[in-house]
């Protein structure tokens, strides 16, 4: 009976969406007060019912209710609590509604609570979402239905990917979504903005919340992602230049070019046509990761079914959608007022040059990632690896620091090169004694990790450069983000340098007993015995990593058999100390008794993903300065001008 | 600078940015590409020594052999009437076994026997690299 509930909520609110569309556009176009008024409303309703539509998946999954297909085909009633709940979205039916239910509801929000825009561009955003929202419900409905019942009812589920059965399920999927439909709502303002001839700095700061929370749950989703791909699948990478990866990088880069670019226009409202074309290009991006995880054309944990039409409907919408966006900012930019004039050496020069630098990269993972499948079309299967993004995407990324250390302390509209070089002075002295000691000591890392650790260290110091001489009491929140942010950045980039360049491995196959010393630690195997749980036995070893005096850290990596369905999996074991990790996985028994045990030691690996988490916790505190200013903004509605022109805007 | 030709001048320049890179990153691309190849495909045209590519087909029956160093091992890729020697040192994914479908990363030393650096993982039975499905087509040698 839910699943059927479901059903209907769903098609309930596709249709409302129609609607939505309909009298949004005809209310203004033939501008009737009567029909736009309905926008709103509608909206409302559309969220809260494609909300209860997830909401019943999420409860026939939790009940392990085997007569609803997908439910039999991902689930199984011996699965943990928790997974039966990620489960929901662990395939591919149920993670296309979660996308279509972020939507709606940010919809529905979007309308209860928008007050910056203009009433006309409000309503057109609105539409616009819902125009988005369509193709969407479209795509569930008729090709693929979360609710489609089973007959006969099977006794039992086949259980999910047992890769999938981690905590990082919960997490990772609806952080990406938050971020993809966040970028959608950026792009809905902007085709409202296009169409209402209304782009300026008003729709600037309306727009920014969104583009802000979509890149802080972007930020959250890869870091997340990465952590999980690092410690669930044994291999002990952290990136590895996968398409599925590439797809959610890609409107990343995207979101953090817009992101700087909406400061200018928000403060400066300079770079208005530019914003709005950053916008349709960040959302493209978030179409084609969509297109390529969901449309089973990359075969990976990540595509849950291969199914042809679904390949083919969702790029019909790719088209249809990047197409629509794209002639529409063709036929309407001329109408977008040429905005304010700034020098080459300004702040706003300096975010021009981070927005080319990362509109480069975000071309080259474009190329990297598709340019396979081009090939494959053709007959010619290739793969596309490390080799060529970590150096065709490397350097400009390295570039991009270099500007990231200048930009922040320059001043709007023009600026002296002696005065810039003079409040960068000391992560200019950071970068030296770093080259210097770096010289010295290792002259035999690769020249990326050895331009990343010096970068690293003039980012670190510089990312501070923006409170130098200030009163910190009477800094606003938002400047306090950027630099977590921005130092978040380095600690992320000193991580990713040190792990490549001074990581220590080794393959063995031990007995018991047995000692092996990889990096700082000696590891001793003590022991190998077989161990159950829920939904799958292992044999799990027990070794004893020692360094130097101190005292001993007991690690358990095990090799997993799951039962629904049938799976070995590895499961590391990984040791955290403040300088790095300690990665240990066993592999299989040798005839002669012996086991096979890989270790790796990874200094300053974690700083990778707690610079992430800085960066997302920057963002978020961008966010409330910003609707802290906002709000007493508006409450001192006299003064016409908020922002004082020698504010940091991130 | 006129101040009407800065926005001319923004568009230029990202223009020819971004697509200066696009192309650069092209030919980058089809230089630094590794080639999916069937031990078929190496029987018509060996790659040089050292050039690094993906080789798939299937490990041959009772071909697995391991060394003394207990992570080290030799098999056998087969496709079709041809077969390819393999050496890896590793951990071997879970699901690789003999007469099983394999994706091998790596590149032929300067004797022909390929040197694995990498063995692609299986998810689960029902995963396949994407390579492999044509390679299915080409030769029916192998099973899904």
């Amino acid at each position: 009976m839910i699943a059927e509930i479901g059903l209907a909520f769903l098609w309930l609110a596709g249709v409302l969406a129609g609607l939505q569309l309909i009298i949004g556009a005809i209310g203004l176009r033939t501008d009737r007060a009567e029909m736009m008024a309905g926008v709103r409303p509608i909206a409302m309703v559309q969220g809260i019912l494609v909300g209860l539509s997830f909401w019943c998946l999420v409860a026939v999954f939790m009940q392990s209710d085997m007569s609803v297909k997908l439910v039999a085909l991902n689930s199984h009633s011996a699965k943990p609590m928790l997974f039966k709940f990620a489960g929901t979205w662990g395939n591919h039916e149920g993670s296309m509604l979660l996308w279509v239910a972020v939507l709606g509801v940010s919809s529905g929000l979007i309308a209860a609570f928008e007050r910056a825009l203009k009433y006309r561009t409000h309503i057109a955003t609105l539409a616009a979402q819902a125009a988005i929202a369509l193709g969407f419900y479209g795509f569930l409905i008729f090709s693929s239905n979360p609710f489609e019942r089973l007959n006969p009812v099977p006794l039992d589920g086949q259980g999910l990917n047992p890769l999938l059965q981690d905590p990082g399920l919960a997490f990772h999927p609806p952080t990406l979504y938050f971020g993809y439909v966040g970028i959608s709502v950026a792009f809905s303002f902007a085709v409202g903005a296009l169409i209402e001839r209304d782009v300026g700095p008003a729709f600037a700061r309306a727009m920014r919340p969104w583009v802000l929370g979509a890149w802080i749950f972007l930020t959250l989703g890869i870091t997340a992602g990465s952590y999980w791909a690092y410690y669930e699948l044994g291999w002990g990478g952290w990136w590895f230049w996968d398409p599925v990866e590439n797809a959610s990088l890609m409107p990343w880069l995207a979101a953090t070019a817009l992101l700087h670019s909406v400061a200018v226009l928000a403060t400066r409202d300079g770079l208005r046509a530019w914003t709005v074309m950053l916008a349709v290009v960040a959302f493209s991006m978030s179409m084609v990761g969509t297109f390529l995880v969901r449309s089973g054309i990359l075969t990976s944990v990540h595509s849950f079914a291969v199914d042809p039409t679904r390949g083919g409907f969702l790029l019909a919408l790719l088209v249809l959608y990047i197409g629509g966006a794209m002639a529409l900012f063709a036929l309407r930019v001329g109408t977008v007022r040429e905005g304010n004039q700034f020098d080459l050496m300004s702040r706003e020069g300096a975010l021009v040059i981070n927005n080319l630098l990362l509109s480069v990269i975000l071309s080259i993972v474009l190329v990297g990632t598709l340019y396979p499948l081009v090939t494959e079309a053709m007959g010619q299967k290739i793969s596309i690896g490390a080799p060529y993004f970590n150096s065709a995407a490397g350097y400009p990324a390295l570039l991009l620091v270099v500007i990231m250390i200048m930009g922040p302390v320059m001043r709007w509209r023009r600026d002296e090169f002696k005065a810039v070089m003079q409040r960068i002075a000391l992560p200019l002295l950071a970068t030296a004694l770093m080259l210097l000691g770096l010289v010295l000591a290792r002259p035999d890392v690769g020249i990326l990790p050895f331009l990343g650790l010096l970068l690293a260290v003039g980012v670190g110091v510089g990312s501070f450069a923006p409170l130098w001489k200030r009163n910190l009491r009477r800094t606003p929140l938002f400047t306090y983000g950027m630099v977590i942010a921005h130092f978040g950045i380095a600690l992320s980039l000193g991580g990713m340098a040190s792990e490549s360049g001074f990581i220590k491995e080794k393959l063995v196959a031990v007995n018991i007993g047995e000692s092996n010393t990889v990096g700082p630690y000696t590891v001793k195997f003590l022991k190998i015995e077989p161990v159950a749980g829920p939904n799958w036995t292992a044999m799990e070893a027990t070794l004893e990593a020692r360094r130097g005096d101190g005292e001993p850290m007991i690690l358990r990596p095990q090799a997993r058999m799951f039962s629904n369905p049938v799976t070995p999996t590895n499961e590391a074991a990984i040791g955290t100390v403040l300088d790095g990790q300690l990665y240990l996985n066993i592999g299989e028994p040798t005839p002669d008794g012996r086991w096979q045990l890989r270790m790796w030691w990874k200094p300053y690996v974690t700083f990778i993903w707690l610079g992430g988490i800085l960066v997302a916790l920057g963002g978020f505190l961008s966010l409330i300065g910003r609707a802290v200013r906002e709000k007493s903004a508006r409450a001192r509605k006299a003064s016409p001008e908020p922002f004082a022109s020698g504010d940091i805007l991130v | 600078m006129k101040a009407k030709h800065q926005r001319l001048t923004l568009a230029v320049v990202a223009v020819v940015a971004v697509m200066g890179s696009a192309v650069l990153a092209m030919s980058a691309a089809k230089d630094k590409a590794a080639y999916f190849r069937s031990p078929a495909d190496l029987a018509k045209a060996k790659p040089p020594a050292g050039e690094a590519f993906r080789l798939g087909g299937m490990v041959a029956n009772k071909s697995i052999t391991r060394a003394a160093d207990g992570v080290s091992i030799k098999f056998i890729v087969e496709d079709g009437g041809h077969a390819t020697p393999v050496t890896y040192r590793g951990i071997t994914p879970d699901l690789f076994k003999e007469n099983s479908g394999v994706v091998a990363e790596g590149s032929l030393d300067s004797g022909g026997m390929f040197v694995a650096t990498n063995i692609l993982a299986k998810h689960d039975e029902n995963y396949k690299p994407p390579e492999m499905a044509g390679v299915q087509h080409k030769t029916n040698s192998l099973q899904p």
